[in-house]
């Protein structure tokens, strides 16, 4: 079995090329080429330096999205999220900022949507404190997907303990758990 | 407030026509092609002259031009460089986001619509053959004393009967689900949704983000216009009865609910929402009832329609996150001879001959293309494109929700295969003249 093709049962690691492609199988997205799906899923590290001075408003931020799912847990669910990251770090005294998604689908499939749905959570609001961020991202997708592209930092090693599955499938598998528990309980 | 003397007539009307052909065009030379535009120009029809005449009139035109052809007609690059990358790219370029790939590559296109060499398309829809044939012969004729222009191919339409609704040649009947713009006058249906912001299909107007987005320059080009995608889609008519039969067994009513699943709709357009179990012609036939409904609560897991019928894909409703930013108008006809039910497939070509309208290719026609027809994982289906218009190659497969357990269809045909395709800009009346040289600064 290839190693793009799905087994969860084994455990499995890509090296990637540097540049964040295989050369020879590099696929064609809507905005441009598609990084390719790991045993890790989909996933984005966009690095980025902050505007000095800025860092509360990423505290804040973080505050705010932490309210805005509490409010409506699937707000988020167009970008079909596994995990997300979020950190700041220094580099010879300035600050750095670094967002981390796992997700299942190819970023460029549901971009438009995606800035839709950062523009309503505010998560717009927080790029707007890194510096080169287009001002016109709300007018002008390409511009917003440009500076993911360019400040996306492709990784050259990804593993998964349990690779190619979906967020949903793991969901399904836990309900399925959770309706045989529930079946048990009521032979009793 | 729309103006409806700038725009075309396509974009907000639809021709009562049972035949028309669509020309497509070159211009090897410049001046013959803005004199070939300068003279059909007063027989395309805006949607408020279409709206007053549409009773006695019996033709209706429409022009539209890709970027080579803008390019053609003498357009400075820079203000080509204001238009979208996807549209200057062009269709067939854009083949591997499009899923345009096998059997559907654009170096298999039977029209030319994938050459450099296509500046233009003229569209025609006429009442009866005898007002086609009329028209064609004019065009002709305006063709030849047109320097440099040349016919790259062609393409005549008929409706396929029965001809009281319309419908394709697998016998689906079509145009039930239609946007409606705000401003228009229109209403929708029910379930239809509220009318859409202008700025979604024509150029120059607030969009359902609130914003205009910006236009390409100079304005006087682009405002009032929209692009269209053209897609010439066979149609494998035997292959799809045999499969019918095959997978539907014997009886009749399991054929048909076959053919419904992969659709959404039974074949009358009575939608399985609705009517699940059996078919209801007077409920397809009903435009107050046929498109009345939704699918997150009346069947969010797919035992009506399943998860990845054409319907569900292309119209997600209710089950999608910023719908309003997907909707796309259609326009079009059935082409090739009609193949009378039990009769041996005579293996010639027929299908439909369609055009996506939309303000913005890459956000609405690409994105259906590459994620609602292509997406492999659409839904978590794993295995599945869409079964009528997706790209197959007899790996796929197709499934169908059902108590107790699901029934899967592998190795899936492919129904239709593209056979030609590509992107113009549509633009507006003033535009036109614009082009025909009146405004043009070189």
């Amino acid at each position: 079995m290839s190693k793009d093709q799905r087994d969860w049962t084994k455990p499995a690691a890509m090296a990637i090329p540097k540049g964040g492609y295989f050369p020879d199988k590099v696929e064609k997205g809507r905005y441009g080429p598609i990084f390719p799906r790991t045993p890790a899923c989909y996933g984005f590290s966009i690095l980025a330096k902050i505007i000095p001075g800025r860092e509360e408003a990423f505290y804040e931020h973080a505050r705010k999205i932490e309210a805005a799912v509490d409010a409506q847990p699937d707000c988020l669910a167009i970008l079909k999220l596994h995990y997300l990251r979020w950190l700041l770090f220094p580099v010879k005294g300035e600050t750095y900022f670094m967002y981390q998604g796992i997700f299942d689908t190819d970023f460029d499939k549901y971009t438009e949507d995606a800035v839709t749905l950062f523009g309503a959570t505010g998560i717009t609001t927080v790029f707007e404190n890194l510096e080169d961020f287009p001002r016109d991202w709300r007018t002008n997708p390409a511009a917003f997907v440009k500076f993911v592209r360019e400040h996306q930092c492709p990784s050259f090693l990804e593993y998964g303990e349990y690779p190619f599955v979906s967020a949903d499938e793991i969901k399904k598998a836990l309900k399925a758990k959770a309706s045989f528990s529930e079946m048990l309980d009521q032979m009793q | 407030m729309l103006d409806f003397d700038d725009i075309q007539h396509i974009l907000l009307t639809r021709a009562p026509a049972l035949t028309g052909r669509y020309e497509f065009l070159s211009f090897r030379d410049a001046a013959g092609g803005r004199a070939w535009l300068a003279e059909i120009l007063p027989k395309v029809h805006s949607a408020k002259t279409m709206r007053e005449t549409m009773n006695q009139d019996k033709r209706w035109i429409t022009v539209a031009f890709t970027a080579n052809g803008l390019r053609a007609l003498g357009v400075e690059e820079k203000t080509l460089a204001s238009f979208p990358p996807e549209f200057l790219e062009g269709m067939a370029a854009r083949a591997e986001v499009l899923g345009d790939t096998g059997s559907n590559d654009p170096a298999n296109w039977v029209d030319k619509t994938a050459s450099p060499d296509l500046h233009a398309i003229c569209i025609l829809f006429a009442r009866d053959r005898v007002e086609r044939d009329r028209c064609v012969a004019e065009h002709a004729a305006l063709i030849r004393k047109s320097q440099g222009v040349e016919l790259l191919s062609s393409l005549d339409l008929e409706a396929t009967p029965p001809f009281d609704y319309a419908h394709d040649h697998f016998g689906y009947r079509d145009r039930l689900s239609q946007p409606v713009i705000e401003g228009s006058g229109d209403v929708p249906t029910p379930g239809s949704g509220a009318p859409l912001k202008p700025g979604e299909f024509i150029l120059g107007y607030p969009d359902e983000n609130g914003q205009v987005p910006t236009l390409p320059q100079p304005e006087i080009l682009s405002r009032n216009g929209s692009y269209m995608a053209y897609r010439r889609l066979e149609e494998h008519v035997g292959r799809f009865r045999d499969f019918l039969r095959t997978h539907g067994g014997d009886s009749q009513h399991e054929q048909e609910l076959l053919a419904a699943k992969l659709m959404g709709r039974w074949r009358s357009g009575a939608p399985l929402v609705l009517a699940p179990n059996k078919d209801d012609p007077a409920l397809g036939a009903d435009p107050q009832r046929n498109n009345n409904f939704n699918y997150k609560q009346e069947d969010p897991l797919g035992y009506a329609v399943p998860l990845g019928s054409h319907m569900r894909r292309m119209n997600p409703r209710d089950t999608a996150v910023n719908m309003n930013r997907r909707r796309m108008i259609r326009r079009g006809a059935t082409y090739g001879t009609y193949l009378p039910e039990g009769t041996a497939d005579d293996l010639t070509e027929r299908g439909i001959a369609a055009f996506v309208i939309c303000a913005s290719l890459i956000r609405q026609f690409e994105f259906a293309q590459n994620v609602w027809v292509h997406d492999r994982n659409f839904h978590e289906l794993g295995n599945e494109r869409d079964p009528i218009i997706g790209t197959h190659d007899g790996t796929l497969e197709f499934k169908i929700p059902k108590r107790p357990v699901r029934r899967k269809i592998t190795g899936l045909p492919a129904f239709t295969t593209v056979r030609g395709g590509a992107y113009f800009f549509l633009p507006g009346l003033k535009a036109l003249r614009w082009l025909a040289g009146a405004g043009q600064t070189n």
